[in-house]
């Protein structure tokens, strides 16, 4: 049982340090899981690390789900992702309450005027650290392309791009394409 | 009630096809933007800054802050908060099942060449839907589109938001000292800009 707390908690502290997420939170979780708590190996972690990335959801979820089913089982896993998400509920619920309020006057229209144009330069270098793991090849040079363009033009959802490349990754892969 | 199960069913979407991260949530929530009209393409913008500006899986941010606002717009306080709580699980949920599963045969999964494969494709087409979605938001903030009935010209450019960002993106992979820095940094600079020139 005091386990299952240990878990909880030491993962909403892990939730609590990380800014942004992804790669962010490796050496906080480095310190807290691996040195603190001995709950997983070095090796272990950039293993979790490498399989969150290639699963779906969010890396930093799935990380802790990891390690908390290798510690306690199904209850571990879950119990440590809502330790991860926890800080954000209570943090992101006072702070959209506190936006919500004072989102009519002039000078906070203002500042998200502002903040908007460092989210198009955030998600620019984004976007080209990204690229350079991704695009390898002239097959992955026009997947991004295609996704790009079809994705900003058509209507269609994420999800059928999603289905769609990983169906041509694989039949790219099996023709002898790409490296 | 309706409302909630809907919005567990987005974000259980997100949460199921998002590849690589709290960046990949974005075209989902564009998406969502569209389809559900519980906010605007510019408010994901804002959700954007304060997901990385707020401790929190940028991703995870993202989610409890569209649950609270939309939850919000039916109720008082205790709707918002349950709307943070339902998509936050929504999103989480999937990445829960899927890892559990993967857990009990982890090691064959890294080495299975489908699963390799199929992450061939899947990698540059998760980064073209993240840049579809960054060209929205230049599209939103450095273009005033509502004026090309006025013909071309430089009407149609925010010119103040141009050098903001010309000079962010120096910052941030040219100069030495600023490009290591934290975004948040980045992002009080733009506020501050932003009050000070009324953006």
């Amino acid at each position: 049982m005091s386990n299952l707390v240990d878990l909880f908690v030491t993962f909403a502290k892990v939730g609590v340090m990380t800014f942004g997420g992804g790669y962010a939170m490796l050496p906080i979780l480095q310190r807290e899981v691996v040195d603190s708590k001995g709950w997983a190996t070095e090796e272990e972690l950039m293993d979790y690390f490498a399989i969150g990335q290639c699963t779906p959801g969010i890396i930093a979820v799935n990380t802790a789900t990891f390690i908390g089913q290798k510690q306690r089982g199904t209850l571990g896993g879950i119990l440590s992702t809502l330790g991860v998400v926890f800080p954000s509920l209570v943090i992101i619920s006072l702070l959209a309450g506190v936006i919500t309020v004072f989102s009519h006057l002039a000078w906070v229209q203002h500042a998200f005027g502002g903040i908007r144009v460092c989210v198009c330069i955030l998600i620019l270098n984004a976007v080209i650290k990204l690229l350079k793991k991704a695009v390898l090849d002239v097959p992955t040079a026009v997947i991004f392309l295609a996704v790009t363009l079809g994705s900003y033009f058509t209507p269609l959802s994420p999800v059928i791009f999603v289905l769609l490349a990983a169906v041509a990754g694989i039949v790219l892969k099996n023709v002898g394409v790409g490296k | 009630m309706m409302l909630y199960l809907r919005l567990f069913y987005e974000f259980f979407k997100t949460g199921l096809f998002a590849v690589g991260g709290g960046m990949a949530t974005i075209p989902f929530l564009y998406n969502m933007a569209d389809a559900t009209g519980w906010f605007t393409r510019n408010d994901v913008a804002n959700m954007i800054a304060v997901g990385e500006s707020t401790p929190g899986p940028i991703g995870v941010n993202m989610a409890t802050y569209v649950g609270y606002v939309t939850g919000g717009n039916i109720g008082g306080l205790p709707f918002a908060i349950l709307g943070a709580v339902v998509a936050t699980v929504g999103l989480v949920t999937p990445s829960i099942i899927v890892i559990l599963i993967i857990a009990s045969f982890l090691k064959s999964f890294r080495e299975n060449r489908l699963v390799e494969n199929a992450f061939y494709g899947l990698r540059p087409a998760s980064t073209g839907l993240i840049a579809a979605a960054g060209i929205s938001v230049v599209m939103a903030n450095l273009f005033y589109l509502e004026n090309l009935e006025l013909g071309f010209g430089l009407s149609l450019f925010n010119w103040k938001g141009w050098l903001l960002a010309i000079v962010l993106w120096v910052l941030t992979n040219k100069v030495k000292q600023t490009k290591g820095l934290h975004p948040i940094l980045f992002i009080l600079a733009s506020a501050v800009v932003g009050i000070v020139w009324g953006m």
